[in-house]
């Protein structure tokens, strides 16, 4: 017997082996790229979503059988493809995707996340949803609609602008039912100005547009050949090498919003968090938020190893080499460069969520980073018009509104403008009876109490004026005594709120010192901890009778008083 | 330079954070849903379905929470009609790695004979998973549950936020979802209310076979090809099994077989494959051509069967 055999075997084995450690390594090359698409009903997106997974071989043959063998086919093409997308039996009924759907599918370069999202006019809230993590939005824009109407629609205004709004870092239109205007250059020509110009308006900085037709598949995933006159990319080579989002988070000062503090045995006290902006490195000096304390940072720690750097989305555990109190809620930014706003009262855009409509005077719960405070709605400054983006006056907000107010918070939230880093501006807002997330909305910055931008250096510099105040049981006091300090023209807050409990109380007040505004709170028993606390973080500055907290609002008034 | 490691024989791969690759950028995002999730709520548990998805969610925990232990409790729902083998794995995992484990099962109903032959799939399943996973929910009282469930297994799944509100009942309402924005999680509830939590929401079934590879992490052996026993019963190849009654026309027959998706003995297909390791797993898998659910009778019924039984709280 000759070992012929056997060789050749080993051989076919390794070179098998061979192939699958390259498919191994081309897919531990992939990236991850998410988007979100944008159309109304009759824009085809559901057909377009259908064409990306089909011609990528993303489809099942079971889930093909079975939409080939469906009663409904409404594309008017041999196979309807927008069914491989819309889930629900309510859809399924009233043929018209009503919610926000997540698909997924890849090719050599790249995995993809498809957040569809329907254009329906009353579901802007989906749109705003599938945005908030998408690094590319895909507007659909009907070619043969364009050309009845001699314009671009409503609804493609709308989707562009909520793109805008949610800071899509790149928006490509795309000029579906090519097929149905003879594939004609012109026809994509007039609508590509008309988008362009949209879009320069609206100030998006990326944007590309590719003129498709997803039911016969002209450029979405294969190049078209009877569109020669497009030398620009097919869609799916634009979303395998349009920009990731993650790498502009990396720019900026850090921030670490810490999740929680992990605490295995006597010797370790870690902080869990991801690193929301920025970066991270052993060694480096970093400032607690809001005790001010300064530390280093001695290692980054994960289950697989320790880690030279971190940035975004990476999450991680800090060891810091001081023993500080920190603790969920509060933050780690940079010891130099921009620090954030440290405020209570900020504006921002809401996009408004909920079938009960928002009021001004009401208070929300408002969920930002790893903190939870409530938010006052101090003032709508403007409703934007959907239909003309120009803004109107309003004092209540419909559900799919979208609006310009300003905010109050019970406790000062540490945060940067949206434009500048958009985990560190994003905010919920939750109903605090019924619990749900009735809006979400973009910080644009900080402002003082007569709405005035104020910038985060002002916010940081000087805490002397703050005072921490504890009347013991004496809740009209409490009251009485906030309304004295702002008729002085100062800012204080009751901390009675059950949002925070007793031995967050010290953190609470330091935050607000930081944000200069008087935490008074009537609580009946403090800790001696706390309390001990509380004196070190305001020193002479805090007080514990009514007498003497209405000597300061006085020296303040008098204050205000003199030019 | 900065480096962040996937550990595995002859793959690892150092790479700068800036440039992740799709496994290590859906890690991150599970790894803050699952810190979020134990941050904000006040009795988490996890359940374990013993399957491919369980173990990499489980990995995850564990990193989630390292240096410290999982801090939440483990739950199993038994059908009684599981694979010896899930049974084994189970119990020798969870001790390996010192997490606390539950296993509850619907005992009234098991002592009325409940079973797919006598009560149907559909409604075994209510009694079995869905009934028992509500009433373990409840006994607990966990307001928070970890599932394992993935986006892409099946289409009623596509619209399943990451956490997924259920009122007082138990119940899903696919039209009343609380919106999901950037990763801000919505986690207030009212007394009885509960969140179901899907850190593995955004993985396709390649991401987890992909990921156990990188990560070495074990799994039930029924996974892998193996010379079996099995009967194609209507259509489906049913593996001969303890308790199992054959019916007269039925004569068992040794293939390789491996199975793509566990669940109970009666009602989970095998495939037939040759594939005995992750690799060749992941080769075959790319190969195929038909979605994992496929082989589970429960999904069948009819269509949109899944998005009923969802709504009535099963996973």
């Amino acid at each position: 017997m000759s070992s012929q055999p056997q060789n050749w075997e080993m051989q076919q084995e390794h070179s098998r082996e061979q192939r699958f450690r390259e498919f191994l390594d081309s897919h531990l090359e992939q990236e991850m790229l998410r988007f979100t698409t944008a159309g109304s009903v009759d824009d085809g997106k559901s057909t377009l979503i259908g064409r990306l997974l089909h011609d990528t071989r993303s489809i099942y043959e079971d889930q093909l059988a079975s939409i080939r063998a469906s009663r409904v086919n409404r594309s008017g093409g041999e196979v309807d493809l927008s069914l491989l997308t819309d889930g629900l039996r309510a859809e399924r009924e009233q043929g018209i995707t009503i919610d926000v759907a997540y698909r997924y599918f890849s090719t050599a370069r790249r995995k993809f996340i498809i957040a569809d999202t329907p254009g329906h006019e009353q579901y802007t809230r989906n749109m705003a949803t599938g945005a908030s993590t998408a690094d590319v939005a895909i507007v659909l824009i009907d070619a043969k609609a364009f050309q009845r109407a001699g314009e671009l629609l409503p609804q493609s205004r709308r989707h562009t602008y909520i793109a805008s709004l949610l800071r899509i870092p790149h928006v490509v239109a795309a000029i579906n039912k090519m097929d149905l205007v003879d594939y004609s250059a012109e026809v994509f020509d007039q609508v590509s100005a008309e988008f362009s110009e949209l879009a320069s308006h609206l100030e998006l900085n990326s944007i590309e547009v590719i003129p498709v037709s997803a039911l016969s598949g002209d450029n979405v995933v294969e190049r078209s050949q009877r569109m020669d006159w497009y030398s620009g990319p097919t869609l799916l080579e634009y979303l395998e090498t349009a920009p990731l989002a993650l790498r502009e988070a990396a720019d900026g000062p850090l921030r670490f919003p810490v999740q929680l503090v992990v605490r295995p045995n006597a010797e370790f006290r870690g902080f869990a968090g991801r690193v929301e902006r920025g970066e991270v490195r052993p060694g480096m000096r970093v400032r607690a938020l809001p005790s001010n304390r300064v530390t280093t940072v001695k290692r980054i720690l994960t289950y697989d190893g320790e880690l030279p750097a971190a940035g975004f989305p990476l999450s991680v555990t800090l060891e810091l080499e001081d023993e500080i109190d920190l603790s969920r809620g509060e933050m780690l930014v940079a010891e130099t460069g921009s620090a954030p706003h440290v405020h209570s009262s900020f504006r921002a855009m809401v996009v408004w969520m909920h079938e009960q409509p928002m009021n001004e005077g009401r208070t929300y719960l408002a969920k930002h980073t790893t903190r939870t405070v409530r938010a006052s709605v101090r003032r709508i400054r403007y409703r934007v018009d959907i239909q003309s983006i120009g803004h109107q006056q309003s004092s209540q907000l419909q559900m799919n509104d979208i609006a310009e107010v300003e905010f109050t918070t019970s406790l000062p939230l540490f945060f940067d403008a949206y434009a500048d880093n958009r985990e560190m501006g994003a905010l919920i807002l939750i109903d605090p009876v019924s619990n749900a997330t009735v809006g979400a909305a973009m910080i644009m910055g900080a402002v003082d109490e007569d709405g005035q931008d104020v910038s985060s250096d002002e916010g940081q510099s000087e805490e002397q004026e703050a005072a921490l105040v504890w009347l013991r049981g004496l809740e009209q006091e409490a009251v009485e005594l906030r309304d004295r300090i702002r008729q002085a023209g100062r800012a204080a807050v009751i901390l009675d709120d059950q949002l925070i409990p007793d031995e967050s109380l010290p953190a609470a007040m330091r935050a607000l010192q930081l944000a200069k505004v008087t935490g008074i709170s009537s609580r009946s028993d403090l800790s001696q901890a706390t309390l001990a606390s509380l004196r070190d973080l305001a020193g002479p500055r805090f007080y514990t009778t009514a007498e003497a907290a209405a000597t300061l609002a006085h020296a303040w008034t008098n204050q205000e008083a003199q030019p | 330079m900065t480096a962040y490691k996937i550990a595995s024989e002859g793959i690892a791969k150092q790479l700068h954070y800036k440039r992740l690759n799709h496994l290590q950028a859906l890690e991150a995002e599970s790894l803050h849903i699952l810190r979020e999730a134990v941050a904000e709520f006040a009795r988490p548990v996890m359940l374990y379905s013993i399957g491919k998805d369980s173990s990499v969610m489980l990995r995850l925990a564990q990193k989630a929470f390292y240096p410290g232990k999982i801090p939440f409790p483990l739950l199993h729902i038994d059908t009684s009609y599981k694979f010896p083998e899930m049974i084994a794995f189970r119990d020798e995992y969870a001790k390996s790695i010192g997490a606390e484990l539950i296993v509850h099962r619907n005992e009234a109903a098991l002592a009325d004979g409940a079973s797919p032959w006598k009560l149907g799939t559909q409604n075994c399943c209510a009694a079995l998973k869905t009934r028992s996973l509500l009433d373990a929910l409840n006994e607990g009282g966990f307001d928070a549950a970890f599932g394992g469930a993935r986006r892409d297994e099946e289409k009623s799944r596509a619209k399943e936020r990451v956490y997924s509100f259920r009122d007082a009942a138990g119940q899903w309402d696919p039209k009343n979802q609380r919106p999901e924005l950037w990763s801000l999680y919505n986690s207030r509830l009212r007394k009885g209310e509960s969140i179901r939590v899907f850190p593995l929401s955004n993985w396709t079934e390649l991401d987890i076979w992909l990921y156990l590879y990188a990560e070495q992490i074990p799994i039930v052996p029924l996974y892998f090809a193996e010379e079996r026993e099995a009967v194609i019963r209507g259509g489906m190849i049913t593996m001969v099994h303890p308790g199992m009654r054959l019916l007269p026309s039925e004569r068992p027959e040794k293939m390789m077989l491996r199975m793509r998706s566990l669940g109970c003995m009666p009602c989970s297909g095998a495939i037939r494959s040759h594939a005995e390791t992750l690799p060749q797993i992941i080769q075959e898998l790319i190969g195929f051509r038909r979605s994992e659910r496929e082989g589970r009778a429960i999904d069948h019924d009819e269509e949109g069967s899944m998005e009923l039984k969802k709504r009535e709280g099963y996973f």
